[in-house]
């Protein structure tokens, strides 16, 4: 009974605050979507699927965002994936924690401020001025897929790296020996041992990423200039500018959806990577 | 030992592998001090000696995962100094098996036939598989994952993941250390037997001199980079050419002295306190030089009475052991000695208990006089 009651105490403080900033106002949105929208803006009880039925309006950031965010989550992978296996396989362990660091000093400082770096490089006077200098001829990066691009791979890369990291840190050098032992070159062993090892590694990295940016509006907002915007835009739109509730609760629900698909997806992607093996992370 | 350094021995058998003045250096440290050694064709070769010895990194050179600084390694008459792992006609069984965790039992085994340019066609390769896998009888076993089996089942799996690719040396990396002393028996027996069923040559890298005295045909004692002397587990046993053999291999009582007479075989040592005991003198040593009498517990004789040059004891402790009880007696000058009694010996002679007085005897040319290095 003793042990019961601690459990229940130990829980209670994640649990509450769970049901109340997480459940609750998830159940709000839920109910609001079916609503309609008040003239003046806002929210007028209802029951109609007229919110859902409106969501090819904003196709358009849909689109964005189910493109952009998965290539962005690719791109960080590539860029991320040699980085983390220099760091963990090739570097010189006195300085390894160094270099860790240095993976996350960008983050000392707020993606606001680091977005707006960006808009200078890529901006007018920067990148293109330098381009058209070298006479490459003239190009726009601002306000492109190619800007909001660059500004996701920047901001999420650490949130790849690390994982990456942990999980080739981890790898037990042992079997590389036992992989060259038995006859396989460098890069059979990369592929037969190092990369199935590394995959939740990686699938934990892409996952922190994905999520992220599938909600992403910061990026998108300063480096995209109102051309290439995501449903995080769309959300802020519509809930602050517009003030139509109900429909920015319908496109909220039709977001969770998504990722809850994806998640599951993901569960289960592991599941078959990892088989019952106890270092499975599962986020 | 008839021949002054015991490292030019040559191995009995037509070689498969020899190091040639090997030598690997880390920064000042020597792991490896200009090994020479041949290794013969289907012989089970041990390196034995304590952590730091230098045994496995000439594992580790004939594995292909260390290149010597300086020296040469042959395999099948070929040289392979620079030759990396992964072209090696050579396998090895880990310390802690490195099995692939992300495969099964059949994909871990079938590692090494899949690596092969062309690659062998899937029938051949799963009949292969689990041949390896009746040989280390875990027949059936072939679907299941690592983790579901036990540290002897992995150390089978190790082994047939090596043996499956017919390699010309198998190098066995202490592969025994991790399992219970039952288990480790066990080992021991059906290594021996799959030795000599394969006819493969096998390398075997130890600490443990039960392991390498009861599988070995030849066992190389290490230190400091060094072989100190290779031979037979017989004949390292009965002519250890120093002291370090002596206390590494089997158990022996050291009276540390000075040699004072030597004539032929026949020397004789001093203690500090004036006491001579004679015994056969191993290898050449001066006048003079300290030496250590080397008595095996086995030649020491333990009675109530005194005989002839007997010297007196008292028994400290007594460990029944079956077929032989170990006494561990207390000389006044000499220490403390082991004495194994055989069953035999005790019946007629009456046991002793812990504070009971005796006599211990030895007959002078069971003593070895050893160098002390």
């Amino acid at each position: 009974m003793q042990r019961r009651l601690s459990t229940w105490l130990l829980l209670a403080p994640a649990g509450v605050w769970f049901a109340v900033m997480l459940v609750l106002p998830l159940c709000f949105v839920l109910v609001f979507s079916f609503g309609e929208r008040e003239a003046a803006g806002g929210y007028v009880p209802a029951f109609t699927l007229e919110q859902y039925a409106n969501l090819p309006t904003r196709g358009k950031a849909f689109l964005n965002t189910l493109i952009l965010a998965p290539l962005g989550t690719l791109l960080s992978l590539l860029i991320a994936y040699p980085l983390a296996y220099f760091l963990a396989m090739r570097a010189n362990p006195k300085w390894r924690t160094m270099l860790l660091i240095l993976v996350i000093v960008p983050f000392w400082t707020s993606i606001l401020i680091r977005s707006y770096a960006w808009i200078f490089i890529l901006g007018g006077q920067g990148l293109p001025a330098l381009i058209e200098w070298l006479g490459f001829g003239e190009v726009r990066l601002i306000n492109t897929p190619f800007a909001v691009l660059t500004g996701i791979v920047y901001g999420y890369l650490p949130l790849m790296v690390l994982p990456v990291y942990v999980s080739l840190e981890r790898l037990d050098k042992r079997l590389l020996e036992a992989s060259a032992d038995l006859g396989a070159p460098p890069l059979q062993g990369f592929l037969q041992v190092t990369l199935p090892l590394s995959l939740p590694g990686v699938a934990t990295g892409c996952m922190l990423v994905f999520i992220l940016l599938m909600g992403e509006f910061l990026i998108p907002a300063m480096l995209g200039g109102g051309k290439v915007f995501f449903i995080g835009n769309a959300l802020v739109d519509l809930f602050l500018q517009s003030r139509n509730w109900a429909f920015g609760a319908a496109v909220a629900v039709t977001l969770v959806l998504i990722m809850l698909v994806t998640d599951t997806l993901y569960m289960w992607l592991m599941r078959r990577l990892g088989g019952a093996r106890e270092d499975v992370s599962l986020m | 030992m008839q021949s002054p350094s015991a490292n030019t021995e040559t191995a009995p058998r037509p070689l498969i592998a020899e190091f040639r003045a090997a030598t690997r250096r880390y920064g000042d440290v020597l792991a490896a001090d200009a090994l020479s050694i041949g290794i013969g064709r289907g012989e089970f070769l041990s390196f034995l000696g304590p952590s730091g010895c230098g045994k496995t990194t000439a594992l580790r050179m004939l594995a292909g995962f260390e290149t010597p600084t300086s020296g040469e390694v042959y395999l099948d008459g070929e040289r392979v100094t620079e030759v990396p792992a992964y072209r090696r006609p050579v396998n090895m069984v880990f310390q802690h098996y490195a099995l692939f965790p992300h495969l099964s039992v059949a994909d871990n085994i079938s590692y090494g036939l899949r690596q092969r340019r062309p690659r062998p066609d899937r029938a051949e390769v799963a009949q292969k598989v689990d041949r390896a896998l009746a040989m280390v009888r875990l027949s059936g076993f072939g679907p299941r994952r690592i983790w579901e089996m036990s540290g002897g089942q992995q150390q089978r799996v190790a082994l047939a993941r090596a043996i499956v690719n017919e390699p010309k040396l198998l190098l066995l990396d202490e592969p025994l250390a991790a399992l219970d002393r039952k288990l480790r028996r066990e080992m021991q027996i059906e290594l021996q037997t799959l030795q000599r069923q394969l006819g493969i040559t096998f390398v075997l890298v130890t600490h443990d001199q039960e392991e390498a005295l009861s599988m070995s045909d030849r066992i190389c004692i290490m230190r400091g980079g060094r072989i100190v002397q290779s031979g037979s587990p017989n004949a390292l046993y009965d002519q250890p050419v120093s002291r370090y053999v002596a206390d590494f291999v089997g158990k022996s009582n050291f009276i540390d002295g000075i040699v004072t007479a030597q004539s032929g075989k026949d020397g004789q040592v001093e203690t500090a306190l004036g006491q001579r005991f004679a015994g056969r003198l191993s290898g050449s040593l001066e006048q003079g030089t300290k030496a250590s009498l080397s008595i095996r517990p086995e030649q020491i004789g333990l009675t109530h009475a005194p005989r002839g040059g007997a010297e007196p004891v008292s028994v400290i402790n007594r460990i029944f052991l079956g077929e032989h009880t170990e006494y561990l007696v207390r000389h006044a000058t000499l220490g403390d000695l082991l004495v194994l009694v055989a069953r035999q010996a005790e019946a007629s002679e009456g046991g002793f208990a812990p504070g009971d007085a005796g006599f211990i005897s030895w007959a002078p040319e069971t003593g070895l006089i050893l160098g002390q290095d």
